[in-house]
């Protein structure tokens, strides 16, 4: 019982940042309909810049990771102005080509900088565990939770009450009508990758924080986020996380349990676990557990 | 004061839709403009309205004056911001939002004294009050058209483009339409009511366009457009033609003004 109990909070927390990529897709592809294939770049250039702020500035962790998400909103607003603004118009199959190019462009870039040497960002209360009845869990993993949740609450009530988030789902429903009521709708998509290039950066400090820290091919982690948005439903603020947060236990639960219960899957079938979580679930509800149904009178 | 000056418009560059109309929307009236399908009265108002981007379309020649400013390559934000919205054609309000959230959107532009504005918006049309929380997709076509119409109104504009109001509604939900129209007026709105439906915005305007390929044909005030034998023929309807179509050559039957 321990043993599940600790491997769903392990799921939990890597699930958390499966979560917070997940948001960035849906961000960008609820109000542009593409999907960003930038975003692997965008969470390694994040944490790079919370490496840079922590171990090279020595700025406290937690300034560090504000600068980072703000830095890597930055960033995103740059690729969209640049990149993508000048295709409007154009099918988002080019786009989401376009973004897959943009993504190899960033990664050169940081890879230059990563060099041989992976980057680690160091974590206030370092190795620390806290333990409950036999289950424990690290300060950084407790506090990766914490910050998705307020990240994910703070997201909700923006689109929810805000002006501007308001502004944002209507530009998402429908461009025209959106523009017909002087909304500023480039704005709107630049603000989209304002916010994905933010959560990713968030999620790539985090990354960082971890034992491997960041290297060359730590943009692997970002991909298993499509699996996550697909589960939840591509426009789904509450998929998202769900799916990110079920691919991160799902992984956890066949690391530890697949090679006693079906060892003939073979060795590191966790890694291919979110796929056939994101198979099953697409058997059943084609549009993801929270895609949206089409409201229709009849 | 909207003034329109040979306006061109040509879509993806070769295809060219309005071939220089001009026409006059004073101050305080409505005015309607009439026309056939494929005369070129959305595109009219897309111009007006900026949102000819978006069809790709492109004023090639001409002016948009608003009281005086040409307006005619502003992006579309800023038309609303000046005081110039439109209800689009088909109503298109947001499906998936609730009612209150529509007019919220409505306001984007003139977020100061939202609230006020939706009130007055609740005040013309009751029956948005009462479904303020539903989902506008749910809501039946009448209502709709209202709620497309009152997101605009929230927005408070000088000039209010209707495109269509009466597509595709009930004749008591018509007449409905009409009466807001101009109680819309009576508030110190001016109208632009483009319509299929002659009889209906010939009713309540008091001056009438005829539009035909891209071009005014006819311009006079609504009183006598409605007794007009052409436009009787031609967008009224009544039992017998001024002419009889039996002394006519086949390919003379069909009214032309110009060409």
């Amino acid at each position: 019982m321990t043993d599940f109990v600790q491997a769903l909070v392990n799921g939990l927390g890597q699930g958390s940042v499966y979560a917070l990529l997940a948001l960035g897709y849906v961000m960008i592809y609820k109000a542009t309909k593409v999907i960003s294939f930038a975003q692997p770049s965008l969470m390694i250039i994040g944490g790079l810049f919370a490496y840079h702020f922590t171990r090279v500035w020595e700025l406290p962790f937690w300034i560090g990771l504000v600068l980072a998400a703000l830095c890597g909103a930055v960033l995103g607003m740059v690729v969209e102005r640049l990149a993508m603004r000048p295709m409007v118009g154009k099918p988002v199959f080019t786009l989401a080509i376009i973004t897959i190019g943009v993504d190899i462009v960033l990664r050169i870039i940081a890879n230059r900088y990563i060099g041989v040497q992976s980057k680690i960002v160091e974590y206030p209360g370092g190795s620390e565990r806290l333990s409950v009845g036999g289950v424990s869990i690290s300060h950084q993993t407790l506090g990766l939770m914490v910050v998705t949740a307020l990240v994910v609450v703070g997201l909700l009530t923006f689109f929810r009450k805000s002006r501007t988030g308001l502004a944002m789902r209507a530009t998402a429903l429908d461009q025209e009508t959106a523009l017909a009521q002087g909304i500023k709708v480039g704005t709107m998509f630049a603000l989209a990758w304002a916010i994905a290039g933010g959560l990713a950066a968030i999620a790539g400090t985090f990354v960082a924080t971890q034992a491997a820290g960041i290297e060359q091919t730590t943009w692997i982690i970002a991909l298993k986020a499509l699996p996550a948005i697909i589960i939840g439903g591509l426009e789904s603020i509450n998929g998202a996380v769900i799916g990110g947060l079920a691919v991160g236990v799902v992984e956890a639960l066949t690391a530890v349990y697949q090679p006693d219960v079906a060892p003939w899957l073979g060795a590191n079938f966790a890694l291919v676990a979110p796929y056939a979580l994101m198979f099953a679930v697409l058997l059943v509800r084609p549009y993801g557990l929270f895609g949206q149904k089409e409201v229709e009178r009849v | 004061m909207l003034s329109v000056q040979n306006l061109e418009v040509v879509y993806h560059d070769v295809v060219l839709v309005l071939r220089g109309v001009s026409l006059d929307v004073p101050d305080g009236a409505i005015v309607a403009l009439l026309g056939a399908n494929g005369a070129g009265k959305t595109t009219l108002l897309r111009a007006l309205s900026g949102l000819l981007d978006v069809h790709d379309g492109k004023v090639t020649k001409g002016q948009v004056l608003l009281d005086g400013t040409a307006i005619e390559r502003w992006p579309a934000p800023r038309i609303v911001q000046a005081g110039l919205s439109q209800v689009l054609e088909g109503r298109r309000v947001f499906a998936e939002f609730t009612v209150e959230e529509n007019l919220r959107v409505g306001g984007h532009s003139h977020p100061d004294g939202l609230d006020a504005a939706i009130g007055e918006v609740y005040e013309l049309f009751p029956v948005l009050k009462e479904r303020k929380d539903r989902t506008a997709g749910y809501l039946s076509g009448g209502e709709q058209q209202m709620l497309a119409m009152g997101r605009a109104l929230v927005a408070r504009p000088k000039l209010l483009l209707l495109d269509e109001p009466s597509l595709g509604l009930a004749p008591r939900i018509v007449q409905q339409i009409a009466e807001i129209v101009q109680e819309i007026n009576a508030r110190g709105t001016t109208v632009l009511l483009v319509e299929q439906n002659a009889t209906m915005a010939l009713s309540i305007a008091q001056h009438g366009y005829v539009m035909e390929h891209g071009k005014i044909v006819m311009d006079k005030p609504a009183a006598a457009l409605l007794d007009d034998d052409d436009i009787r023929d031609f967008y009224l309807g009544r039992g017998e033609l001024a002419t009889s179509y039996r002394d006519v050559k086949h390919y003379k039957r069909r009214k032309r003004w110009l060409s």
